[in-house]
């Protein structure tokens, strides 16, 4: 049976690991590469790199630090952060990354989710978007890094992406994000209800039960979290035991 | 030991090349007829679409080659694919070299998403590949197409249906899954393939 998937999620400023709460206030969370491989070892399902102070000038750092990476874990990864072009795409493949997350600049112009899907393939192009949930009641995009707000819906956009190919969608409730108050389950239960690709929920995963209510109300594919991890609030193998017990169906 | 792993517009062939890393062995990466002729054992990765990557194969007779190897060879994921018969993906006539028919999953379910991503348990193991690889242990599936059941399956998966998880006839093997991201279970196939 394929099972739920739990990413652990490394934030990377200037080549180490950082952590914010509701995507300010960074603080320092160790050495990315360390942590990664402990993560793979404690049987995280796959891991995400984003890069959040990606620039040209430090796409090489970037690469390189993918390359380093890849040599050393055993499962799958995806790097985010600042992708543009194909090239940027193509460079991180060759280092190894297994996946490519996009956000703003696919936004901006949608149809590098159409190009990467033809030349890398769909299962490559992970679309993450920032969604806030406003006075409204309903579900906006946000842009750079959730600095900047859209008038577009979150369901029309994920719609979107999906029509021209991007091949899952790492949803990250701003309202949620660095709460530890659990994960936003109406919003990824629409998604995952009305998309054929995997929904990854994140924001907002604080302790074990929030984990399982994503998987079940939730319904999401996968869930994601930072900081509970990196501080060793939650241990991996400890949350997987525990979802295993309640019946989701896990890796272990 | 001699590895090559033939390049060809593959997405996985750098993880392919870490994986081997990764368990102390070496790999030369070539389209190198000469090359892929005279190695021990030869890995034939595979992300991407059916129809572009048997049209690239053929451009460069790399189809042919692959079909006449008398040494061990594993396809993995879109490899193993390629060496059955037919992919309903655009409709590809593929090497032939395994009976099964590769088909698209289809389902109603809104739950189950294609292509299957992530980990699925493999079983009914056949073969030394997978030597000292526990039944029901779990591997990492990217896929939207299966290869059917038949005479050469060595390992099955369930998503859907039950579908080959592996095939093998005489010295060419296939894997659906993919052993150079599927942790230590991963890392043991790899070993057992080398070890052939």
């Amino acid at each position: 049976m394929l099972t739920k998937r739990i990413i652990p999620c490394l934030d990377i400023k200037d080549g180490r690991t950082v952590k914010g709460v509701n995507f300010t206030e960074l603080r320092d969370a160790g050495d990315p590469i360390e942590l990664a491989a402990l993560y793979a070892l404690q049987g995280a399902d796959e891991l995400v790199f984003l890069d959040i102070t990606a620039t040209v000038e430090k796409r090489k750092t970037l690469s390189e630090l993918v390359n380093k990476i890849a040599h050393k874990i055993n499962i799958p990864f995806t790097v985010g952060g600042g992708i543009k072009t194909e090239e940027d795409v193509s460079v991180l493949l060759q280092n190894g990354a297994d996946k490519i997350s996009i956000n703003t600049a696919a936004y901006i112009d949608p149809t590098i989710i159409k190009s990467f899907a033809k030349n890398f393939g769909s299962q490559c192009v992970v679309l993450a978007i920032d969604t806030k949930c406003e006075a409204d009641g309903n579900w906006y995009v946000y842009l750079n890094g959730g600095r900047q707000k859209t008038d577009t819906l979150t369901t029309e956009w994920a719609k979107k992406a999906v029509d021209l190919g991007a091949g899952e969608i790492l949803l990250t409730s701003m309202n949620h994000d660095g709460t530890k108050q659990g994960f936003a389950l109406d919003i990824t239960a629409t998604l995952s209800a009305t998309l054929p690709i995997p929904i990854i929920a994140s924001g907002g995963g604080g302790e074990s039960a929030h984990f399982y209510d994503v998987f079940t109300t939730g319904k999401a594919d996968a869930a994601l979290a930072a900081s509970i991890f990196h501080y060793k609030e939650l241990a991996i193998p400890d949350l997987k035991k525990y979802l295993n017990n309640k019946g989701i169906s896990i890796r272990l | 030991m001699n590895t090559v792993i033939i390049q060809y517009n593959a997405g996985n062939i750098q993880s392919v090349l870490y994986a081997l890393e990764r368990i102390g062995m070496t790999a030369v990466v070539t389209d190198d007829p000469s090359l892929i002729q005279s190695a021990d054992k030869v890995i034939f990765p595979g992300v991407g679409e059916a129809s572009t990557a048997m049209q690239y194969l053929k451009e460069r007779n790399l189809d042919v080659l692959i079909s006449e190897l008398k040494q061990p060879v594993l396809g993995i994921c879109l490899g193993m694919q390629l060496m059955c018969r037919h992919s309903e993906e655009n409709n590809t006539p593929c090497l032939g070299i395994f009976d099964e028919q590769v088909q698209k999953f289809t389902t109603s379910i809104p739950t189950l998403k294609i292509p299957q991503m992530g980990w699925n348990t493999i079983c009914d193991f056949k073969t030394d590949l997978f030597t000292s690889v526990p039944e029901n242990s779990f591997a990492y599936f990217v896929h939207g197409y299966y290869a059917t059941i038949g005479a050469h399956t060595i390992a099955k998966t369930d998503y859907i249906l039950s579908y080959s998880a592996a095939l093998q006839k005489d010295n060419f093997y296939g894997v659906q899954f993919h052993p150079e991201k599927s942790a230590l279970v991963g890392e043991q196939i790899i070993k057992n393939f080398i070890a052939l």
